[in-house]
């Protein structure tokens, strides 16, 4: 009888403490983000998917050494570059990026000699055909970003 | 308290009922038939392999360093660990001696993973057994240290922190000063994990005495980490074969012989406090210099077989290589705690109610991912 009378109260009195800490808790401020109407700032070694740097004129550094392709665990990759009358090195012409096979470990922009890749901060990357994802063209993403920063 | 016997009466009639491969309390697609006998498991027979992504043979057909992303992708919840173990066999049969800083950054980046790890487990054990709130709480204190890795690594769960000889990169600005903060403002928060839940009368009842597994049922099986830990063993690969700078630290390793689901929950609170004693030492005897060594270009470790095994969240993961001295390997073994955990369930979760067998197999900190590899 005793017994069961020191459990009544002992397990009232643990559900008092669990209420309690609860009630603590619920005047706490929130710890969450409205996402759409705000959102965090992403951290400066963010990886989503690869985009070029560009030099001064904002063309690509990137040399079309392949270096980034053999180094690439899922050959998710294609390079092609050719060399134009009077330069010493090549350019780029075709940078094609298989989203849907990377695997963003980074051992394409750490091999890169001419630091011409880069990871972007891009986290909102979503579509309703996976096919978009298939092939990212770096150059003409490039391209599309030199319009913007002129315009 | 003791088990539930097997009360049958009259003739024998069961039935099959199957647990998963889609069913939340198997966090993953894992599969297990149960021969019920009324509201009694029978006999339990596991079905693994759903999320089998053959990672050993994929170690075995590219270059050593290559492999490094898939490590982070056998068990999702402590992908340091896995990678420490890796890059650890590469440098064992190359002889590479890594910088003390990268050591160091190591061992903290691990045991914050671990303490993330535990979180997740014991949010997710909590709503199996039917409670909401408490996954709320882990789960912000996990996104501390989620966001502080992130800012170091740049991702949030496939880390790819570490190489073979050292780091990718160096500790990021605010990383130290962050980690101090986390480990000043979690102690409480245990604590107060603690008076919610560890003491609840509810829990105690639901877990104490259920899910006995004792210490011979785990060498018969290979179970690993918290799972012996809580049959009463003190075993833990960073004192028993210790790695990277362990030895140097002061830490101790939780036991609890009750072999229960309570006793193995009490190892791993116990464990994250531990944790933050580790990475409390860490970052005092921080030393300066570089995060990486030397390293050849292409890897070619010399012929022969070696191992190296880590401490992870759930136990005992080994790596074994064996090398013909080519730049691609001969054979990558993984042993993964996840599969000597469960496999003892069969014989465990015989005679008890299934409601239990959720409460006993929520206990085994399962990552079906692991398990299949």
């Amino acid at each position: 009888m005793k017994n069961i009378f020191k459990e009544v109260v002992g397990g009232f009195y643990s559900l008092t403490v669990g209420m309690g800490i609860t009630l603590r808790e619920f005047f706490r401020k929130p710890v969450t983000v409205h996402y759409p109407r705000e959102s965090l700032k992403m951290p400066e070694r963010y990886r989503s998917h690869l985009i070029f740097t560009s030099d001064e004129n904002g063309a690509s550094t990137c040399i079309a050494c392949n270096l980034c392709v053999k180094a690439c665990p899922t050959d998710c990759i294609i390079v092609e570059g050719e060399k134009k009358e009077g330069e010493k090195r090549k350019s780029v012409t075709k940078y094609d990026l298989d989203f849907t096979r990377c695997s963003l470990c980074g051992a394409c922009v750490e091999v890169c000699p001419t630091d011409a890749i880069v990871f972007s901060k891009r986290y909102n990357l979503a579509a309703t055909d996976r096919q978009q994802f298939h092939i990212i063209d770096l150059c003409k993403d490039l391209e599309e970003r030199n319009k913007k920063k002129a315009r | 308290m003791e088990l539930h016997p097997v009360q049958s009466t009259g003739p024998q009639e069961t039935f099959v009922l199957n647990l998963g491969p889609q069913h939340p309390a198997t966090h993953g697609v894992l599969r297990v038939k149960l021969t019920m006998d009324g509201e009694f498991i029978k006999d339990a027979v596991i079905v693994a392999g759903y999320v089998h992504r053959e990672h050993e043979k994929m170690g075995e057909n590219r270059p050593w360093d290559q492999f490094l992303p898939n490590t982070g992708r056998i068990d999702y919840l402590s992908a340091m660990m896995y990678t420490h173990a890796y890059v650890g066999a590469i440098e064992r049969a190359c002889g590479i001696e890594v910088p003390p800083r990268a050591e160091y950054v190591r061992v903290i980046t691990s045991e914050l993973n671990r303490i993330s790890s535990h979180l997740v487990w014991w949010g997710a054990y909590l709503l199996d057994l039917g409670g909401m709130t408490p996954l709320l709480y882990a789960f912000d204190d996990r996104e501390k240290i989620l966001d502080l890795l992130e800012a170091l690594t740049g991702a949030r769960l496939t880390y790819c922190y570490y190489r073979v000889g050292g780091l990718a990169e160096d500790l990021n600005e605010g990383f130290v000063e962050g980690t101090r903060d986390f480990v000043k403002e979690f102690r409480p928060r245990l604590k107060m994990f603690r008076r919610l839940v560890s003491e609840n009368i509810i829990f105690r009842k639901r877990v104490e005495g259920i899910g006995i597994i004792d210490a011979e049922m785990c060498r018969k099986y290979g179970a690993t980490g918290p799972m012996i830990r809580g049959a009463g063993i003190p075993y833990d690969v960073r004192r028993a074969e210790p790695y990277s700078v362990y030895p140097e630290l002061d830490f101790e390793i939780p036991v609890d012989p009750a072999a229960d689901s309570m006793s193995r929950y009490k190892v791993r609170m116990e464990e994250m406090e531990q944790s933050l004693r580790i990475i409390e030492q860490c970052l005092d005897r921080l030393p300066d210099g570089p995060v990486m060594a030397k390293v050849p270009r292409v890897l070619k470790p010399p012929e022969g077989d070696f191992c190296y095994a880590t401490e992870a969240a759930r136990g005992r993961f080994e790596v074994r290589i064996v090398s013909t001295g080519k730049p691609i390997a001969h054979r990558v073994r993984l042993r993964t705690p996840c599969f000597g955990n469960l496999s003892l369930f069969e014989e465990a979760a015989r005679g008890m109610m299934l409601a239990d067998g959720i409460a006993m197999m929520g206990s085994l900190d399962l990552v079906i991912p692991d398990i299949d590899r």
